[in-house]
């Protein structure tokens, strides 16, 4: 067995009142992709940290090929053949590709002038490699995410790399760009060089990784040789427990229409499109990103204005043209982005809850704080939002009762119409499956519900009716009974057999 | 956790402790510097100190509005002084002739109009365009100030008016009017922050305004709203101000805006928004007035008064943040 190309052992690393690794070890053989799974909060961004060099841990030792190392910082791990793809990106807009697959190192001449030729040549090299469709010249602002996903893995390949870290690579890419990065690591695997590989989302692991190691709590809880389990064994590790996530759907007897679309357009960003959406029913839209679903929300929401087209609420038709009229029409949107567009991350659970609708509760010119408390135990009780007070920032809390509280402001203004866009994105396997639970709950309990998700799975697990979308158009809706991963995947991609119209 | 409550203790209420540290420095000092027998810490002398304040302080009330918006208005001490010039060249009109005194309450309401139309039009450029409120708000000073300029040229405009000095330096027990309008405000402006659904929405779009305007909470008009008001108050520092002295310089008023915004950036509301407080500001404009009016007592010039206050600012705002990162173990940056 070759000697590992990166080996971690009883690493310790404690925060405040945190003990965040408890003793964890592990490895990267070269050649070898090694996926490392585990729940938010486990210890995976952490244990990467700590080898990319961005922490020090407070015990334990790291070896590069067996011979002890210490990690100063992101440079000194960099030179030492560790390379750190970092989750959120950290890449110069203003500056060219090539600057930026450099920066920190560019080549130079005399004087200090850079050697623009000699950079661009190796930048060129590099890009070719990795088959981009770009020029090193490129302003980096320009470029798509998955294209700058690029430009921070080219700026990985300037050093011969003994082991790749990637730390949830996928979580902006479409299908199709996730086809080729893969295959990017793919190549890295077969240079020799060792891949960890972070992921929430199973598919990926099963489909990239040699082995799985799973932390939890921020210790080792083992690891797997991925052609020899699957995917409950994995979660059952993950979250110590089994969990059933192909559970069928249990229809719930159906209301009048609550939402109905008759051919909406919003310029280029979809075109003609019509759907219903019924008391007691889950809509759900899957297509690729870009396909106009959050849009369709956005509009539905009055975020943008529709050019064509008519919206209907119980049968009346409506204007909607900020989000004030929607509120006041029944409409609510829990955006994508629960920290960027849903919650003050500053203000309490409370207030946060309280937001859209603080205006109706107050007693003279106050703000009356006993029934603003009342609402939020109100809803801190149903939706079971785990937090000691309601006075805790909204910012402190795990994504998935940050979700519940974006999920309660909007119940407790009593709405016909909910829409949740990528409802359990960012949030662990555990919380996932509450979440799911908790719109069909909803469904039960008369609320229309569209649900717009990037993951098949979610979609299929929560949806009375799928409408697939491609290019801004729908292209086929499908009943609970005869939509497979299949034939979705076919609509999505634009190659349905049927096209309805 | 206790280390967090102690910090948040130390991080509110650290404008007070700087205030208490100054009033025994200069309390010290004075008996060795001082040219005056009189104690710092002498009644008459807070009670100026207070009434000092209030030109300043009046306009920090609403600027912590603005900046908690994450706004910040820099035309602040342009408007003040044309709304002198309202205030005092009104009282001359010829249409208010026949009225006597009774002239004064109309100038004082021309001159507070002239704040809020001052600040609405910031206000409405801000949301209708979407600019940096930092550019309209140069913009808007360079323009106001011209406007200043445009009236009487380089002339200083004055009128004078028993009936309004008098009211001017009315006092009761001991206090002016002055520090009553400051202190009167700063209570209505904090209730307005804690207790009213405008003040909840002014944390929220400071904060995050994405989720804010999905909240449904209409962030422009609340935005003009915040402009109106720090118009209005500057007016009123105005009218505070020039009631008692009745003659104002065109150059009036300059460099306001930064000594206000010292005064609230040193009572802890960020320039990024989303926090800060309204008492911690007033807290703010005394600890500024008690160091000009210390460093004055123990025999500094203004010069040296305003280096030592750029110092303390820099030094303030590296504790704050020291205090905030420690233990976070956040990237370098």
């Amino acid at each position: 067995m070759s000697i590992p190309a990166l080996r971690l052992k009883d690493i310790v690393k404690t925060f405040p009142g945190v003990r965040a690794l408890d003793g964890v070890s592990f490895e990267v053989l070269p050649g070898e992709v090694h996926a490392l799974l585990g729940e938010n909060g486990a210890g995976k961004s952490t244990l990467m940290k700590v080898l990319g060099g961005i922490y020090q841990p407070n015990e334990g030792q790291i070896f590069i090929e067996e011979q002890p190392a210490k990690m100063a910082s992101p440079l000194d791990a960099k030179s030492k053949g560790v390379v750190f793809i970092h989750q959120e990106l950290s890449l110069a807009d203003e500056l060219t590709v090539a600057e930026n697959i450099y920066l920190g190192e560019l080549p130079r001449k005399s004087f200090g002038r850079v050697d623009w030729t000699t950079l661009y040549e190796k930048s060129d090299a590099i890009l070719k490699r990795l088959n981009c469709g770009f020029t090193p010249q490129t302003r980096v602002g320009s470029l798509s995410i998955a294209n700058k996903q690029m430009v921070e893995i080219a700026r990985a390949l300037t050093v011969e790399a003994k082991a790749v870290i990637f730390d949830e690579p996928t979580a902006s890419l479409t299908d199709a760009e996730k086809v080729v990065l893969f295959d990017i690591i793919n190549d890295l695997r077969a240079r020799g060089v060792g891949v960890a590989y972070i992921s929430h989302r199973m598919d990926e692991i099963f489909t990239i990784s040699d082995r799985i190691s799973v932390l939890r709590d921020g210790s080792y809880r083992g690891s797997l040789i991925t052609a020899d389990t699957n995917e409950d064994e994995v979660t059952q590790l993950m979250i110590g427990r089994s969990l059933d996530l192909t559970h069928a759907i249990v229809p719930n007897t159906l209301g009048e229409v609550a939402l109905s679309v008759e051919n909406l357009s919003c310029g280029s960003l979809f075109q003609d499109v019509s759907f219903q959406v019924r008391a007691g029913e889950v809509v759900g839209f899957y297509g690729l990103v870009g396909a106009g679903r959050t849009e369709i929300a956005e509009t539905l929401f009055g975020l943008r204005t529709a050019t064509a087209g008519q919206i209907k609420i119980s049968g009346q038709t409506v204007k909607i043209n900020s989000p004030t009229d929607a509120i006041s029409h029944g409409i609510s949107l829990v955006p994508e982005d629960r920290k960027e567009q849903g919650l003050v991350l500053g203000m309490n659970c409370r207030d946060n809850m309280t937001l859209p609708q603080v205006g109706a509760l107050t007693s003279g010119p106050f703000v009356s704080s006993g029934q603003e408390v009342a609402i939020f135990d109100t809803y801190h009780e149903k939706l079971e939002i785990k937090t000691p007070s309601w006075k805790q920032q909204a910012g402190n809390l795990s994504g998935g009762n940050q979700q519940k509280i974006v999920i309660g402001k909007w119940l407790s203004m009593a709405p016909k119409v909910l829409i949740v866009d990528e409802p359990t994105r960012g949030i662990d396997v555990g919380s996932k499956s509450e979440i799911h639970n908790l719109i069909r709950d909803l469904a039960s309990q008369g609320y229309a519900i569209i649900v717009i998700s990037s993951e098949m799975p979610e979609v299929l697990r929560v949806s009375d009716r799928v409408i697939a979308m491609f290019h801004g158009k729908i292209m086929r809706e499908f009943s609970a009974e005869e939509v497979t991963e299949d034939n979705l995947v076919q609509a999505i991609s634009g190659i349905g057999p049927d096209k309805v119209a | 956790m206790n280390n967090e409550t102690l910090k948040s203790f130390i991080g509110k209420g650290a404008i007070w402790g700087f205030i208490i540290l100054e009033l025994i420095f200069f309390s010290v000092a004075g008996e060795f510097f001082s040219l005056s027998d009189k104690a710092f810490m002498d009644w008459d002398n807070m009670l100026l100190l207070f009434k000092q304040s209030a030109p300043i302080g009046i306009i920090a009330l609403g600027m912590t509005i603005i900046m908690i918006n994450g706004n910040i208005d820099l035309s602040v001490g342009a408007t003040f002084a044309l709304c002198a010039v309202v205030m005092l060249d009104s009282m001359t009109w010829e249409v208010f002739a026949g009225l006597g005194d009774w002239v004064i309450p109309v100038a004082w309401a021309l001159a507070l109009i002239t704040g809020m139309v001052l600040g609405l039009i910031n206000g409405l450029i801000v949301w209708k365009t979407g600019v940096d409120a930092f550019i309209v708000t140069l913009g808007s000073m360079l323009g106001f100030r011209g406007l200043v300029f445009m009236y009487n040229g380089e002339n200083p405009t004055s009128h004078l008016n028993w009936t309004l000095v008098d009211m001017a330096e009315a006092s009761v027990l001991g206090i002016e009017t002055p520090t009553i309008i400051f202190v009167v405000c700063t209570i209505i402006i904090w209730l307005l922050m804690t207790r009213t659904v405008h003040g909840r929405n002014a944390y929220a779009v400071g904060n995050n305004r994405e989720a804010a305007v999905n909240a449904g909470i209409r962030v422009g008009p609340h935005m003009v709203w915040n402009f109106v008001l720090i118009g209005f108050l500057a007016a009123l520092s105005s009218v505070v101000f020039y009631s008692s002295s009745g003659s104002v310089n065109p150059n009036d008023g300059t460099l306001y805006e930064l000594w206000v915004i010292t005064a609230v950036v040193l009572g802890g509301t960020k320039l990024t928004g989303g926090s800060g407080s309204v008492i911690s500001t007033f807290g703010g404009v005394l600890a500024i007035q008690l160091l000009r009016k210390g460093l004055g007592h123990i025999g500094a010039d203004t010069a040296m008064v305003n280096l030592v206050i750029g110092l303390i600012l820099i030094a303030v705002l590296f504790l704050d943040q020291q205090l905030n990162r420690k233990g976070k173990e956040e990237l370098k940056v």
